[in-house]
Order: C-alpha cells, then sequence, then structure tokens
C-alpha cells in the first residue's frame, strides 16, 4: 500500500514538469478580459484564505485532539457570540466580493459607440459572420481534416481551433457583436476576449471588444448544440486598423464582382470540388459515406431524392432546407457553384452514377 | 434480511423459494425493507453511471476520436448526468431516510407505508424505461441532462418521449416519497421528541421533503411543455412559432437548483450525526444548525438564474442572482464551521466513516470556494459551461456528497445488519478513493480554465496532459468502489457481530435498539428526555 502511495505521489509530483499546459484563465487582451481576470485572481486569493484558515484549523484538531494521542472531549456544545461570528464574517466577506463584481458587470453592460457592428450566427456546426455596415459576410468552418480526427493523419498544432475563414478585427476599435442563432443554442467563446455569449434563436444578444493586441485568438463553441458540438470552433484574426480596412475594402468588392462570373463545370471538375464541399457542410450529418445516422439524419444513398430522376427536387431540398427539422437551407450559406458541385457529387458518388450534371444556371434559375 | 421470512423456508422447492422471494420484496411495506430496496437500486445505478461515465473518460484518455461516435458520446454524458441525478443520488438519500427516520424518532415504521411500497416500485420502472432509451432507434436522449429545449425538442430523437415518462415517474415516486417522510416527522414523533431534540438528519430531510413536493410538480411542467412542443404543435420553447428558448431555461433551473440542495441537505445531516460520534463531543451549534438549514432550503428557491449569466439577462436581473447566490454561500458556511468546532476539542478516532466524513469536509469545502467564484457573474462569462464546471459539480457531487453517504453506509452498516464490516478493507476503500478522486476532478479545474468547452468528445492538443490524468484518475476510482461491494456483501455473512450501541460516542434512538433492529422499530414509544 506504501509502495503504492509513493507511486502516485510521484506521479503527482512529476506532473507539472510532463505538463506545458496552461492552468489559469488566460489574461486575455480587451479590457473586459483583464478586468475579468482580475477579479478571478482577486477572488481566488480570498477563497485561499479561507480555505487556509479551515483546513487550518481541521488539521490542528485531527493531530492535537485524536483519541489515540489521549486527547479527552471537551462538551461545548454552543457559543453565541461564535455562532454569530460565522455569520457576520462571511456576509463581509461576500460584500467584498461583490462590490468590484458589480463595477465589471456595468463595465461589460456598455455597448454604445462602437466602431463597427459584427452579426454572429449560429448555425450547426459553423459560425456566420456579417458586417453590419459593409455588407460583408461569411461562413467560418472547422477545417481540420477528418484523417486527423480518426487518427490516420498526424494531429497539427492547432488541431480543433483551425477553421477556413477566421473572422478579422481591428485592433484598439471598439468592435460590437451581436450574437443570435439559426436553430439551436450555441455560445460564441474567445477567452481571450472575455467573451461568451449564448446564441439563442429568437434572441439578439450584445458584446463589446476592444481588441489591444493584434494576434490569433481561438475559441470554441460552448453549449451542447447537437452532434458536432465540439466541432465548430472560432478563430478570431486582429490585425491593426489599417490593414483591417484594406482587408474590409477588398472582401466588400469581390463580393461585388463575384455575383457576375459564372462558368459551366465538368463533371470530373464538379466531383472534385462536391466531394470536398460535401465532406465540409453535409458530412457531419449525412457522413461521409451517404450513410446518415437514421432515422434522425437519413441516409442520401439510394434515397428517391438523390436518386430519381426529378433533379428539381433535390436541388429545392438542398436550397431550401426542410423546415423544423436540422436540415436547413443552403441557398444563403453556398453559391451557385458550389451548389451545383455538392448536388453532382450526390448523385454520382456512392455508386449512385446517373451521369447527372448539374450546373450553376440551374442553381441560379431556382433562386428566385 | 431474516425478518418475517417463516422459518420453513428452508425446507421449500426452489421454484416456491423464488416466488415467496419476488413477493416479499415487490409487497414489502417495512420501511426497513423500502430502504434497503432503495439502497440497492441506488447502488446498481452508481454502478450503470459510473459504467457510462468510464467509456467517456476512456474516449477523453487520448486527442482523436477512437471509441464512439459524438452522437452516441453526448448520449454518455447525458444518459451518466441523469443516472447519477435520477437513478443513484436521489435513492440513496430516500434509502437513508426510510431506514433512518422512523428510528430516529422512535416510530414503529413509516407512516404510510403502502404509499412507500408504490414510490418504490416507481423507481425500477423508470429507471429501466431511461436505460432502454439507450437501445431505441435513434439513440437514446443526446442533449445532456439540461435537456435545453429547442435541441430536446424540434431536434430531439424519439427516444425523448420514452425519457419524459420516465422523469415524471420519478417525479411522482419523489412526490410520495415526501408525503410519506413529512407525514412521519409531524406524527409519529415519540413522546417527547420535540421539534428542537430532532437528530439533524431527521430536520434536513423534513426541509428536503419540503423542496421536493416544491420543485418536481415543476420540472413535470416542464417535461410536459417539452412533449408538447414535441408532438402536439405548441410552441412553448419554439421561437419561431413565438415561443421563448429561455423560457425552458429558467423553468428547469427553478427545479434545478433546489434540487441541488435536495441532494446535498441529508448528506449534510448525515455528516452531521457522523462527526460528533467518533469526535465523542456533542454537535455544536444545534440550532444554527437548524437554522441554516431551513434557511439554505428557502434561499434555494431564488437563486436559480446563476446558470443563466451567459444566456443574455437583463444588467439587473444578473446582478440580482450574483448577490442572491452569494448570500446562500453563509449558511453553508456556518455548517462547514459548525463541523469543525465540533471535532474541536473532541476525542477523535479514525474509523471509515469519520475518515470519509473528514474528506467531504474538506473537499466539500473547496467544492464551496469554486462554488463562490462561479456566482461572480462577470467572472462566470469565463468559467459557465467549462471543464470548470464539471469539476466544480464534481466536487459537489462525488468528492462531496457521494463520500457523505459512503460515511453514512460504513457507519449504519453494523446497526442495519447486526455484523461489522471490514475496516481494513475500509481503510484501503478510503485512501484509493480520496487520492484517486482528486487525480480525477481537480486538473479538470485547469482545463476549464485554459478554456476547454464541457460536453465535448474530443480536444485541442493543449488539453492533452490534462485529460489523461484525468482519465486516469477516473479508472483507479471507478474500480476502488468495488472494494465497497464487496466489503458490504462479505461482511453480511462474515463480519463480527456487532454490539447495540457499536460506536463509543453513538448518540440516538437508533443506538438503543438491537443490531439488526426489530421488525418493527419502536413497538412501544421510548422515552426521551
Ligand atoms: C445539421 C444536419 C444536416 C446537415 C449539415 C445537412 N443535412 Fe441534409 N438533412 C438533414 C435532415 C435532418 C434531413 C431530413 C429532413 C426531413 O426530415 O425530411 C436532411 C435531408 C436531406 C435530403 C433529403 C433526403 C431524403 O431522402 O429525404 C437531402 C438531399 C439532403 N439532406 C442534402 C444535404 C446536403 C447536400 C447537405 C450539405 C450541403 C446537407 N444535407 C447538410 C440534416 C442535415
Ligand atoms: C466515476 C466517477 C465519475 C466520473 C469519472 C464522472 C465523469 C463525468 C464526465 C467525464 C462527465 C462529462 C463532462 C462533459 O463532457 O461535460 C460527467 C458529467 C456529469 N456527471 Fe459525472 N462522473 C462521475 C461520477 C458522477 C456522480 C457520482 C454524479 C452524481 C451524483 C455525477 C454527475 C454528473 C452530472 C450531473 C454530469 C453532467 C451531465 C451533463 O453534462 O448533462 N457524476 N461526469
Ligand atoms: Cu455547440
Ligand atoms: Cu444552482
Amino acid at each position: 500500500m506504501v509502495g503504492l502511495f509513493r507511486l502516485l505521489g510521484a506521479c503527482l509530483l512529476l506532473s507539472p514538469a510532463l505538463v506545458n499546459a496552461q492552468i489559469n484563465m488566460p489574461r486575455g487582451v480587451t479590457p473586459v478580459s483583464q478586468d475579468i481576470y482580475g477579479l478571478h485572481m482577486y477572488v481566488i486569493w480570498i477563497v485561499v484564505g479561507i480555505m487556509a484558515v479551515v483546513y487550518g484549523v481541521i488539521i490542528f484538531s485531527l493531530i492535537r485532539h485524536r483519541k489515540s494521542k489521549g486527547a479527552v472531549a471537551a462538551t461545548f456544545s454552543k457559543n453565541n457570540l461564535l455562532e454569530l461570528m460565522w455569520t457576520i464574517v462571511p456576509l463581509i466577506i461576500i460584500t467584498a466580493i461583490a462590490i468590484p463584481s458589480i463595477r465589471v458587470l456595468i463595465e461589460m453592460d456598455d455597448y454604445d459607440a462602437a466602431d463597427l457592428t459584427v452579426k454572429i450566427t449560429g448555425h450547426q456546426w459553423k459560425w456566420q459572420y456579417e458586417y453590419l455596415d459593409q455588407g460583408v459576410g461569411f461562413f467560418s468552418t472547422l477545417s481540420t481534416p477528418i484523417e486527423e480526427v480518426i487518427g490516420v493523419e498526424e494531429k497539427n498544432e492547432f488541431y480543433l481551433l483551425e477553421v477556413d475563414e477566421p473572422l478579422v478585427l481591428p485592433t484598439d476599435r471598439k468592435v460590437r457583436f451581436v450574437v443570435t442563432s439559426n436553430d439551436v443554442i450555441h455560445s460564441w467563446w474567445v477567452p481571450e476576449l472575455g467573451i461568451k455569449r449564448d446564441a439563442v434563436p429568437g434572441y439578439v444578444y450584445e458584446a463589446w471588444a476592444r481588441i489591444q493586441e493584434p494576434g490569433i485568438y481561438r475559441g470554441q463553441c460552448a453549449e451542447l448544440c447537437g452532434v458536432n458540438h465540439g466541432f465548430m470552433p472560432i478563430v478570431v484574426k486582429a490585425v491593426p486598423p489599417a490593414e483591417y480596412d484594406k482587408w474590409i475594402a477588398e472582401r466588400a468588392s469581390a463580393a461585388k464582382t463575384a455575383q457576375g462570373s459564372r462558368s459551366d463545370l465538368t463533371l470530373p471538375e464538379a466531383m472534385k470540388r462536391g466531394a470536398a464541399l460535401y465532406d465540409q457542410h453535409c458530412g457531419a450529418c449525412h457522413k461521409y459515406d451517404g450513410s446518415g445516422m437514421p432515422p434522425t439524419f437519413p441516409s442520401l444513398r439510394d434515397s428517391s431524392i438523390t436518386t430519381g430522376s426529378d433533379i428539381n427536387r433535390h436541388i429545392d431540398v438542398v436550397m431550401n432546407g426542410v423546415p423544423n427539422t436540422a436540415m436547413q437551407a443552403f441557398a444563403p450559406q453556398l453559391d451557385d457553384e458550389e451548389l451545383a458541385a455538392i448536388i453532382t457529387y450526390e448523385r454520382n458518388a456512392w455508386e449512385h452514377d446517373t451521369g447527372d450534371l448539374v450546373q450553376p444556371s440551374q442553381i441560379q434559375a431556382r433562386r428566385q | 434480511m431474516a425478518n418475517g421470512v417463516p422459518a420453513a423456508a428452508g425446507q421449500q422447492s426452489v421454484p416456491r423459494r423464488v416466488i415467496s422471494f419476488i413477493t416479499r420484496w415487490t409487497t414489502a411495506t417495512n420501511h426497513k425493507d423500502i430502504g434497503t430496496l432503495y439502497l440497492c437500486t441506488a447502488l446498481l445505478n452508481l454502478f450503470v453511471g459510473g459504467t457510462l461515465a468510464l467509456c467517456i473518460r476512456a474516449e477523453l484518455f487520448v486527442p482523436g476520436l477512437q471509441f464512439v461516435e459524438p452522437n452516441f458520446f453526448n448520449t454518455l454524458t447525458t444518459m451518466h448526468g441523469l443516472i447519477m441525478l435520477f437513478g443513484f443520488i436521489m435513492p440513496v438519500a430516500v434509502g437513508f431516510a426510510n431506514w433512518l427516520i422512523p428510528m430516529m424518532i422512535g416510530a414503529p415504521d413509516m407512516a404510510l407505508p403502502r404509499l412507500n411500497n408504490m414510490s418504490f416500485w416507481l423507481l425500477p420502472s423508470a429507471t429501466i424505461m431511461l436505460i432502454s432509451t439507450l437501445f431505441m432507434d435513434g439513440g437514446a436522449p443526446n442533449f445532456g441532462w439540461t435537456m435545453y429545449a429547442p435541441l430536446s425538442t424540434t431536434y430531439g430523437p424519439p427516444s425523448t418521449d420514452y425519457m419524459i415518462f420516465a422523469v415524471h415517474m420519478l417525479g411522482l415516486s419523489s412526490i410520495m416519497g415526501s408525503i410519506n417522510i413529512i407525514t412521519t416527522i409531524f406524527t409519529m414523533r415519540a413522546p417527547g421528541m420535540t421539534w428542537m431534540k430532532l437528530p439533524v438528519f431527521v430536520w434536513t430531510w423534513l426541509v428536503t421533503a419540503f423542496l421536493l413536493i416544491g420543485i418536481m410538480p415543476v420540472l413535470a411542467g416542464a417535461v410536459t411543455m417539452m412533449l408538447f412542443d414535441r408532438n402536439f404543435g405548441t410552441s412553448f420553447f419554439d421561437a419561431a412559432g413565438g415561443g421563448d428558448p429561455l423560457l425552458f431555461q429558467h423553468i428547469f433551473w427553478f427545479f434545478g437548483h433546489p434540487e441541488v440542495y435536495v441532494l446535498a441537505l441529508p448528506a449534510f445531516g448525515i455528516i452531521s450525526q457522523v462527526i460528533p460520534t467518533f469526535s465523542r463531543k456533542p454537535l455544536f451549534g444545534y440550532r444554527t444548525m437548524v437554522a441554516a438549514t431551513i434557511l439554505i432550503g428557502i434561499l434555494s428557491y431564488i437563486v436559480w438564474a446563476h446558470h443563466m449569466f451567459t444566456s443574455g439577462m437583463p444588467y439587473g436581473a444578473q446582478l440580482y442572482f450574483m448577490l442572491a447566490t452569494m448570500l446562500i454561500a453563509v449558511p453553508t458556511g456556518m455548517k462547514v464551521f459548525n463541523w469543525i468546532t465540533t471535532m474541536f476539542r473532541g476525542s477523535i478516532s479514525f474509523e471509515t466513516p469519520m475518515l470519509f466524513s473528514i474528506a467531504f469536509v474538506f473537499m466539500f469545502t473547496f467544492a464551496g470556494c469554486t462554488g463562490v467564484m462561479l456566482a461572480v457573474a462577470p467572472a462566470d462569462f469565463q468559467y459557465h459551461d467549462s471543464y470548470f464546471v464539471v469539476a466544480h459539480f464534481h466536487y459537489v457531487l462525488v468528492n462531496g456528497l457521494t463520500f457523505a453517504f459512503i460515511a453514512g453506509a460504513y457507519y449504519w452498516y453494523p446497526k442495519f445488519w447486526g455484523r461489522m464490516y471490514n475496516e481494513r478493507l475500509g481503510k484501503w476503500h478510503f485512501w484509493l478513493s480520496t487520492i484517486s478522486v482528486n487525480v480525477l476532478f481537480f486538473p479538470q479545474h485547469f482545463l476549464g480554465l485554459a478554456g476547454m468547452p464541457r460536453r465535448i468528445p474530443d480536444y485541442a492538443l493543449q488539453f492533452v496532459d490534462f485529460n489523461f490524468i484525468s482519465s486516469c484518475g477516473a479508472f483507479v476510482f471507478g474500480f476502488s468502489q468495488l472494494i465497497f461491494v464487496y466489503n458490504m456483501i462479505t461482511s453480511r455473512r462474515r463480519g463480527e457481530p456487532a454490539s447495540d450501541r457499536v460506536w463509543e460516542g453513538a448518540e440516538g434512538l437508533e443506538w438503543t435498539l438491537s443490531s439488526p433492529p426489530p421488525h418493527h422499530s419502536f413497538q412501544t414509544p421510548p422515552k426521551v428526555d
């Protein structure tokens, strides 16, 4: 038994050496996150003090007042003054905690005079960002390949904390976030910004940040939102204001020109793009081999929609979704070419081999 | 168990013995039989829930997906939470109540024995229904034990309706059990057993029973609204239909927070019995103990939205719930101080129940401190829904309450069965459990602070080390509990016969009865002075 204790003790002592992980809350890079950190440390020291007193008295009694040492029990069982004391002292302690907390709470609640507003919408399982004043918007999806998740490939440094397109924000400007959801409740959490806001369907919830240092800040969805809750990270890229202005101007003009250009796809082209897009947008529910998770998430293999002759039915389901189910409308999320590629892929993958090739123009035609 | 079984039982044929065994237990109305049934069911569920927890920890041993799919992972956390709360920790408390309350107040039995039988048998029916969802098409509930809408309504698997029915049955069972306990305490006390002479365990259960009657109908209401949203086209919680997803959270936590104290108060009661015995000194501050119990009961109704700081409450509501939550730390603190002062200048010995109780005081104090941290609303924006919360509530539920119930099991075992448990095995169980449970849950505080969300099947590489340590602790802790079961089973036959008083410092009516106590605890009311 003693040997076992030694072993466990050794493990515990060694563990900090083995561990190069962070053990405390990050200080963060915004006024709010730093104030939260300050509050956190302040309360930690208070509770450490409480624990020192409480544990001190217990350990003292356990050593000094044990029967094997011949201790004889006293008989007292009440003491008005003492009992009054430990009603009053905790009251004083909680007052000491409450006052600075109230101050930070007020600060967090100050949403006025923002320089720009970003709307954040939670979707099963990706984030949508819209720069409301510039008309720029995009989706941000996990970019870690499935091979790393299932262990076929080596995991990279930012495993599960990387996205295809990060949220770009300027430093030193006051950014206002409005957070909502398209389906279930999610929660947008970036520890270094000190922001966690539940994205609740039907509600808009505000937050603000003034980022002090350029850098990349990573976070994750914090509220259970279904199967891939663990796979919808957040990446914020904070850049100096000038760089941000340049970036947003480019995005705004790119968004305008993209609408015109459209070329026809060939079948191999469409299959290649479709496969990648399918894995990214559909694989979570319908599985990468199309088998789904019936009955909630239907299999697309040999379904009448994906193999039937009425292609428009297939296109409509993907574009408009199915109300009141997890099948969302993809028309607002993907462009014509992407939709065409995905649908072509579904109609030819998994030995469907219908030979159908859907063109962006067909999608365009059904957009109205 | 021999009570009431005819002497001729040994000569019956096997099928008859089986039938008489079944009828004996299904028709049992004796408070000790029901108590035993509750305790055995709870123990069984502890192992079911524990197995699920070990599956979770196995998946989280290393990053990447190894054993379970993300959807099944969500099922595991949900079922683990539901089974542990409704199948283990609530029944274990009711089991002790059934065994002890009549003996402690000098009554022959509970006031309503047949109701008692019914409230027990609803429990296994409900748990079986709950567990059966694991084998249904589309899988078991996968939205967490908090069942937040709309994930549980619009997006829930078909088996959710079975879960709702199980929750209804569990609620009914709790309400009937509570009515029974309240009636017993009000009407069956021995002459001279005045309110201020009631053992603290009885007091805590009295308040708990009132809490249960207050909250179980609220939970039933919440799940009924879920049922309607799912099947009958209402939109209580569906924003698209004019409903409100946050309404669900308010209703749920109006049940959920008092529920925490439903679990905690009986455990406080047990600790308040064990510590004086092994300190050989009367409980310090009996009056403040009773006052704190009642105060906790009242305050627990008005702090629920501290679980919802990040869901978008107005500033004023956040302020109010922050302050109210901090206030509830005061009566809880009073209890801890009273236990410590009871030990102070006592004559302490370290039998297994005392060891578990001391560990309880240590680790529950720790959990209380992280609780105060969580109450600080601005900081909760970082803690909420992270592993910090998982660590906090496991320090409450496992290192705290489960340890208290284990202390109670060792403490009254000789009284219940007339034989001592094996002290050596008890100490092994204690040390293995205490060390491993801290290895299991302590590192999770760091994980949460560093940013790991709860309820995720896979994690980023900065969380690798602590998850590994935590999983190691989990397996040692899980398997250590087998020592406990082995000890409880073998000591029934092999243990040394126990005296009536059992412990040198034991005080209270239950210790004046024989060990094991007679079938009808007090045929004639004892004299209390
Ligand atoms: C969040 C989960 C989810 C995602 C992501 C998702 N689907 Fe679906 N999908 C569903 C559900 C649920 C249904 C079933 C709806 C119903 O009940 O009719 C469905 C149905 C379908 C159907 C009809 C199948 C049939 O036989 O009825 C097609 C086709 C389809 N999805 C294509 C896609 C495509 C293409 C994508 C990616 C662009 C996609 N889905 C992404 C959940 C999802
Ligand atoms: C062997 C001991 C235990 C282990 C290893 C364990 C482990 C875990 C783990 C890993 C989670 C999931 C955390 C997450 O991903 O969010 C969890 C959740 C939970 N556990 Fe335990 N646990 C144990 C015992 C208990 C006990 C005894 C109780 C109650 C009495 C309990 C109550 C809960 C609850 C309520 C949840 C939350 C479920 C949810 O997220 O919906 N656990 N536990
Ligand atoms: Cu999520
Ligand atoms: Cu609470």
